[in-house]
């Protein structure tokens, strides 16, 4: 994804960029420092950062890699400002900065330990959903609340107490083993299929905007778990499904409400 | 002898009246002394305090398949905050902890006596 400079940078591509990209470096970040919070703070540091930066300075060739560089920075600053985050940066030295100065190196994918861990199924079905969105679709808690209508504070409070349980309980950060991995496998499906409902059923502005997300959820699993079967029997399920979305409070001819876009997807093999 | 748990049960969404730093410091001494006391006379076995009730997990059979689920496991507005198992000559004797206890922190407290209790199978 090259920017090149004459383009104009804005908010919303910054947004756009946002959006494709926060998972990754919030997997990342995760990976590299062990706290949720630490790295979601450290994330939306980086793009403030690029919010000021990129308008002049241009998008740098690798936005992603820029971002959880910058990330990472931030992260290490503020875990040397107190003790506990001392002893974790101890522990995690080792794997400081792999990546050149100004990022542009191959950011490791840990987006698929993040669903899994995201999808545990010690988490109740609704903590899983949002959290999935917040940290893998990079959703702000009051697109989250929006999107399944409750109050914002209802929802902050949800993903608190989430975090708090992964933290407290040490939800680990890992892709099952293959014994355990059909049940957890089958969890992180239904997450995803949840995600697309909502959207569904969601009349206001956010339900298209979830069916995206739980296609692009289910297109990153894919792309992470490519010999995984019922991964592909999702894909293809939620984008058959989204073809016809439009028809279902339309009355149109059915051939007509196919939308072929979507359609080459969900029947290719 | 027999044995009790003495378990610490705190209610849901209850608002308490927060205590100060100088109480909380009050409590924690007090704590101290009557832990003492009880490994001194040995009613001590053992004592934990626990996470929120939801960060409990729930493992559970259903036909063959072994299910995890999110806690708590009792739809309950109390919950288990923390327990002391301690070895007493009867009843009145375990009830003379829990006073104690109670007293520091404010809490009410189950008295329970235990029916088993194992040490780590010998091998």
């Amino acid at each position: 994804m090259h920017h090149t400079p004459d383009r104009a940078v804005d908010a919303p591509l910054i947004g756009r960029i946002f959006r494709e990209e926060s998972g990754r470096s919030v997997a990342a970040l995760i990976a590299f420092c062990g706290d949720i919070d630490v790295a979601e703070d450290a994330v939306q540091e980086a793009f403030a950062i690029a919010l000021r930066r990129w308008p002049e300075a241009g998008v740098p060739p690798n936005p992603g890699g820029w971002i959880t560089t910058t990330a990472r920075k931030r992260a290490i600053d503020r875990l040397r400002r107190d003790a506990r985050g001392r002893d974790l940066l101890g522990e995690v030295a080792a794997l400081a900065e792999p990546d050149g100065p100004e990022g542009g190196g191959t950011v490791p994918d840990d987006r698929l330990r993040l669903i899994f861990t995201c999808c545990h199924p010690a988490l109740s079905a609704e903590a899983r959903v949002a959290l999935t969105l917040r940290l893998l679709g990079g959703l702000s808690t009051a697109e989250v609340a929006r999107a399944f209508l409750v109050a914002e504070l209802t929802m902050a409070q949800r993903l608190v107490r989430t975090k708090r349980k992964i933290k407290a309980a040490r939800i680990p950060y890992r892709v099952p083993e293959d014994e355990e991995l059909p049940q957890r496998l089958r969890s992180v499906l239904a997450v995803i299929y949840l995600v697309y409902n909502a959207g569904v059923h969601n009349a206001g502005i956010a339900g298209p905007g979830l069916c995206a997300e739980a296609i692009r959820l289910a297109r990153i699993l894919s792309e992470l778990m490519p010999d995984e079967p019922e991964v592909d029997g999702m894909l293809a399920l939620v984008l058959l499904i989204e073809s016809r979305r439009a028809s279902r409070t339309r009355a149109t001819a059915p051939s007509r409400c196919w939308t072929s876009r979507t359609v080459p997807g969900g029947t290719a093999p | 002898m027999a044995r009790y748990m003495l378990s610490v049960h705190s209610r849901e969404g209850e608002v308490r009246e927060p205590l100060t730093e100088e109480e909380m410091q009050r409590s924690h001494a007090q704590l101290g002394v009557i832990e003492r006391e009880m490994a001194a006379e040995g009613a001590w076995v053992f004592s934990a305090r626990l996470h929120e009730a939801d960060t409990a997990t729930v493992v559970h059979v259903s036909g063959d398949e072994v299910l995890t689920t999110d806690g708590p496991f009792a739809e309950s507005k109390d919950h288990l905050g923390g327990f002391y198992l301690i070895e007493a000559a009867d009843l009145d004797a375990a009830l003379g902890w829990a006073a104690k206890v109670t007293a520091a922190i404010r809490v009410p407290i189950e008295v329970r006596p235990l029916a088993g209790f194992a040490d780590a199978p010998h091998a």
